[in-house]
């Protein structure tokens, strides 16, 4: 799965190698909060926290949205759970296939071996 | 088929080597021959492609494996719910590898599958090379979407009935 998952992953990684960033996904896992909000909480810049929010963004790890004129971040897990779940349901596909292998050819051989 | 065969064989590694490939890869516990004999003779091939887990039965499987030939594999529990995989090998060398198309959709993969003799186990390499990343991301969607679909449509027919 971490294989499959590696450019999100580096992304990811890239994302979080922030202080701030973290700082921000943390506060995110508590309640959803507005970016000037986050921005007072940083003692940061609106814009400045504007860009941090944006890197997060697009790595889906923070998704937003805009009521009046606030916006509101929020924690944005799907897409790597989505991605997590695409790969399981391939990886249950191919295990299932291969353990069935398994057992056809261990018949393969024993035919073999006993010339039959 | 003891413990310490099993244990030879696997894991099973799956890579996404880019937007639009993925790589899977095995090693058997048997010579390349046997392995590539599982993968081209229909009757052995309907045994495992679709484990019953998957609950998904092969109902037919036609393979003219040569360079140039077709395939058509039918999955359903009867005529009326069936549906096919079908294409062409690309490419066929005995005990070594395999190439073929999958032309039952519009972005079908072309998917690759090699193996090779390490010593007394095969390495098998299987890769599905699709013509965009969307193509890529769907697939697994329809594959695993499939049991679902029997079910709702057995629960269909028993309503029906």
């Amino acid at each position: 799965m971490v294989q499959l998952l590696q450019p999100d992953l580096d992304a990811a990684f890239a994302a979080l190698s922030d202080p701030t960033r973290r700082g921000v996904l943390e506060q995110l896992g508590r309640a959803d909060a507005s970016i000037s909000d986050l921005a007072d909480r940083f003692d940061m810049t609106l814009t400045g926290m504007k860009k941090h929010i944006g890197v997060l963004e697009d790595v889906g790890l923070v998704t937003t949205r805009k009521v009046g004129r606030v916006r509101t971040c929020q924690l944005g897990r799907r897409q790597l759970e989505e991605a997590a779940a695409w790969i399981d349901g391939y990886r249950r596909l191919w295990d299932a296939r291969f353990e069935a292998l398994d057992a056809i050819v261990e018949e393969l051989k024993t035919r073999e071996r006993t010339g039959g | 088929m003891g413990e310490k065969e099993t244990g030879q064989n696997g894991p099973t590694r799956i890579e996404r080597t880019s937007d639009t490939e993925l790589v899977v890869t095995r090693t058997f516990n048997a010579p390349a021959r046997l392995v590539f004999k599982a993968w081209t003779t229909p009757g052995l091939f309907k045994r495992w492609w679709s484990p019953r887990s998957l609950g998904m039965p092969i109902l037919a499987c036609e393979m003219d494996v040569r360079t140039g030939g077709g395939y058509r594999l039918t999955f359903g529990h009867d005529e009326a719910s069936s549906f096919s995989f079908f294409g062409r090998y690309l490419e066929v060398i005995p005990d070594a590898r395999l190439v073929w198309t999958n032309e039952e959709g519009d972005e079908g993969a072309v998917t690759t599958v090699t193996f090779e003799n390490k010593g007394d186990l095969c390495l098998l390499t299987y890769s599905d090379r699709f013509p965009s990343k969307e193509a890529l991301e769907a697939e697994r969607g329809a594959e695993d979407g499939l049991p679902e679909q029997f079910e709702q449509l057995d629960a269909l027919l028993a309503s029906l009935g």
